[in-house]
């Protein structure tokens, strides 16, 4: 890594964690939430933008981490870190069980299911057998962790950088994983399934495993939810939200790291401004940017940059370079 | 008169490759041209070239008008009929639905009486009327394909390899059927055929493609006398 | 013994709606092989539709034939106008397409009617009780619609060379065009034939669940799970599946699961369907094609 990298490297971590000190209260809780959504996407992208198999129910992913880190909170007095791994570990674990039926077929079946996934999750949370788990419909409110004794931050400050750090760190994480041989075989499925299975790929097990780490991520984004919204309830976790998450991940731009944050930003901020416009407009906001955004840039606001940026400033900040390619006419043909 | 169909300068190709670079021919109405080359020369490129189904530039006449920007159910409905390599069977429908499907452009009254027909000339396509057709063998799906391209009626047919797959008995009564229905009709051919002896018998003008070129073309009949054609795709 | 023919009686009913939509949800499969996610919404504004046809003084029937013909209308002009454009598009954008129709149509909905639950009018409420009050006749009235919508579109697809054109335009578009089939308004008619079933399946069952912008959402997933069951490349199989959809629907929640966890139901159904025969009953299989 040459010097000028480091700088711009160190730049923007400076930049991201300027707002703990300059920001407070509750234009700070949209950036920290803002920041867990941009996890949540990052997972979705990993099923959705690498594999080409579309899930429409990370919601339910989201929801169970939540509600995972949630109990083992409250009834079982873990430490709200110690919850993250938990949550990502049931949502992935639901993942797999769902995605495997589904993705041994070619076809629409897993965004069939996960759809389903979605609708039906925040039924059963509300179920009155999982009540003494659940809390029904009255959910469950979490205390929020108070910042370690030797930082002098305040509560949401401390919230807002752990987060960020938690997110960095699973971006980095991913970013490892997308650039090998994982990638790689992830790739040749999304593109060339036959190729790929000739080369001796399992298709069905890369991509229930991609789905089960994409569930898993966006667990841990539901998890780190839980931590700082304080609360979870069936109704934040209606099938809206994996329809929000996908409408993130498409605006933001599929298969591209830097893409999630687009979309992350897109989901925290655009339906708060615009229902001060309307009750109906975030939905034709939402449906319009949407298949406009499908319709103009097939790979999102992150391909449009990329093909925009000069190629020396894309070196840094596009860690999402190692998937040249755009999305449109780059799936899994389905048939 | 002119040509009932017209080609000249054809280019076309599947994305970045071209295949033709640049042919002519024509069919006579009434008269049968055959089409003739080692494979992958681009026979059966042409034949879709001139319906419409690959990107293709160039000038095509129709029976006097411009169809090379027109779309494939547009030169279909212009009376041009293509048994298409492959056959283009509809394997999920009966026989009597593809049938009926060949009959889709037309709005008169004797498509039944002409699909009895067919089936009094292919008895194995009445026999398996109300079958689907993905249950035929390739020889039978080839005669449905045949049907199925007449009974639009139309005024020039397209014929890729409709020799292949089917029995040498077979393919002699098939070109017999040909025949009748050319002289009943008066229908323009344009054959692509492997068998080019079977080919230049029937036809009345032959080219011969190469690598996307017309290397030769003529009467059937001058074309079967030259020494070189005789060598390479008579065997003789 | 009585409550289980009650409630059998009462799925038919409510199958009958998941058929219709499981028909329409298959017509724009076979043509697309892509799943309209969009459905249930389109519906549910057509739905809008009419209510305020009726409410504008138009007697129920003409409101009802009114509102097909829009839905047609709308079908076809958004096959037209909006979905050619991504013919050729991977599975991503079919899917992100459809969504974002879902949410223009939901939020239309809610902006053009507002979003308070309403009542809609039934033709059939005048009859009273029918069979002992096993069933209501609205019941029987929305099952003898949808029967009739339906076999009038079996005998359209099985006996008019137009129906014929549509199924082949679906099977194999290539072949379509050389017989002269324009393919494309093939397509644009299965998205509309596809928005009137969606449509008479939304005015038939808001009597019974009450218009608001959400109406359908369930109801899809259950159409979903109907053509899933059935097969989701199987017309007449999706008919079924709806059917038996809502009857397991109406059984398991009434004696297994509870309403609650009524749309769990659907979930589990689908799941099912995967494991054990992703074909669906009636379908062909699938499984490990690439």
């Amino acid at each position: 890594m040459n010097a000028r990298r480091t700088a711009l490297w160190l730049f923007g971590a400076a930049l991201l964690v300027a707002p703990a000190f300059l920001m407070s209260g509750y234009r700070l809780f949209q950036l920290t939430s803002m920041a867990v959504y941009a996890v949540a996407i990052l997972g979705l992208d990993i099923v959705t933008g690498y594999t080409g198999q579309v899930s429409l129910g990370h919601g339910a992913f989201y929801a169970i981490g939540a509600y995972t880190g949630a109990i083992l909170m409250t009834q079982f007095g873990w430490p709200y870190w110690a919850t993250l791994p938990a949550g990502g570990a049931a949502a992935a674990l639901v993942g797999y069980a769902v995605g495997f039926p589904a993705l041994r077929l070619t076809g629409p079946y897993l965004a069939l299911v996960t759809y389903a996934l979605a609708v039906a999750v925040p039924q059963i949370l509300r179920a009155r057998a999982l009540e003494s788990w659940t809390g029904g419909a009255q959910g469950i409110v979490v205390t929020a962790p108070d910042p370690p004794a030797f930082l002098p931050l305040s509560q949401d400050a401390y919230l807002y950088l752990f987060t960020l750090a938690v997110a960095a760190l699973l971006f980095l994480l991913a970013r490892n994983m997308l650039s090998g041989r994982q990638l790689r075989a992830m790739i040749a499925v999304r593109d060339h399934a036959l190729a790929a299975e000739a080369a001796g790929i399992d298709i069905a097990r890369v991509k229930t495993r991609a789905f089960a780490v994409s569930a898993g991520i966006t667990g841990v984004a539901g998890a780190l939810g839980a931590i700082v919204v304080q609360f979870v309830a069936p109704d934040s976790f209606a099938a809206t939200l994996s329809i929000a998450l996908f409408v993130g991940l498409v605006v933001g731009g599929s298969a591209s790291l830097p893409g999630a944050l687009a979309g992350a930003a897109f989901v925290q901020f655009v339906p708060n401004l615009a229902e001060t416009v309307n009750k109906s407009a975030p939905g034709v906001i939402y449906g319009v940017l949407l298949v406009a955004a499908l319709y103009l840039m097939p790979s999102g606001v992150a391909g449009a940059l990329r093909r925009t940026l000069p190629a020396r400033l894309r070196t840094s900040t596009s860690p999402g370079k190692a998937t040249p390619l755009p999305n449109k006419g780059a799936t899994i043909h389905v048939d | 008169m002119p040509a009932l169909l017209d080609i000249r300068d054809l280019h076309a190709g599947y994305g970045a490759g071209e295949v033709l670079h640049g042919i002519a021919l024509s069919v006579e109405s009434g008269g049968v041209t055959a089409l003739l080359g080692a494979n992958g020369a681009g026979k059966t490129t042409t034949l879709r070239a001139i319906c419409g189904m690959l990107p293709r530039s160039g000038e095509i006449s129709f029976d006097g008008a411009r169809i090379d920007a027109a779309t494939t159910e547009a030169i279909a409905r212009s009376g041009i009929a293509h048994v298409p390599d492959g056959r283009g069977t509809f394997l999920d429908l009966t026989v009597e639905e593809n049938m009926r499907l060949g009959a889709y452009i037309r709005r008169d009254r004797g498509v039944a009486a002409d699909i009895a027909r067919f089936c009094a000339l292919f008895p194995v396509l009445g026999a398996r009327f109300h079958q689907q057709a993905g249950t035929l063998s390739g020889g039978e799906q080839q005669m449905l394909a045949i049907a199925r391209a007449l009974l639009s009626r139309p005024r020039l047919l397209l014929l890729d390899e409709p020799s292949f797959g089917l029995a040498p008995l077979i393919v002699q009564q098939l070109f017999a059927t040909l025949a009748q229905i050319r002289a009943e009709s008066g229908i323009g051919i344009l054959l692509v055929e492997q068998n080019a002896g079977l080919a230049l018998d029937f036809a009345d003008h032959a080219c011969i493609l190469e690598a996307g070129r017309i290397a030769l073309a003529g009467t059937a009949a001058a074309l079967a006398a030259d020494a070189q054609v005789r060598r390479v795709y008579l065997g003789y | 013994m009585i409550g289980f023919l009650h409630q059998t009686l009462s799925g038919l009913a409510t199958g009958a709606i998941y058929a219709a939509v499981a028909l329409a949800l298959v017509m724009v499969y076979r043509a697309t092989h892509h799943l309209n996610f969009a459905q249930g919404e389109m519906a549910t504004f057509s739905t809008y539709i009419a209510l305020s046809l009726i409410q504008a003084g138009a007697p129920y029937w003409v409101a009802f034939v009114l509102t097909a013909l829009f839905s047609f209308v709308l079908g076809f002009a958004l096959e037209r106008l909006l979905l050619r454009r991504f013919a050729e598009a991977p599975g991503l954008t079919a899917v992100g397409v459809s969504i974002g129709l879902l949410l223009i149509f939901n939020a239309l909905s809610g902006w053009l009617f507002g979003f308070t639950v309403k009542q809609f009018p039934s033709p059939f409420e005048s009859g009273g009780v029918v069979l002992g009050g096993l069933v209501s006749a609205h019941e029987i009235g929305m099952v003898g619609v949808t029967l009739i919508v339906l076999l009038a579109v079996y005998a359209f697809f099985r006996f008019t060379p137009l129906g014929l054109a549509m199924r082949a335009a679906a099977a194999n578009p290539a072949s379509s065009r050389l017989v002269g089939i324009r393919v494309g308004r093939m397509l644009a008619l299965g998205w509309g034939l596809a928005a009137v079933l969606g449509s008479i399946a939304g005015m038939m069952v808001a009597p019974v669940v009450f218009l608001d912008p959400n109406m359908m959402f369930g109801i899809l997933l259950y159409a979903f799970a109907g053509a899933l069951l059935g097969g989701i490349d199987n017309p007449a199989g999706a008919v079924i599946g709806g059917f038996a959809v809502g009857v397991i629907e109406n059984l398991g929640g009434a004696y297994l699961v509870g309403t609650e966890l009524k749309l769990t139901l659907a979930l589990i159904i689908i799941a099912a369907v995967l494991v054990l025969r992703p074909a669906g009953l009636f379908g062909r299989i699938v499984v490990a094609r690439v």
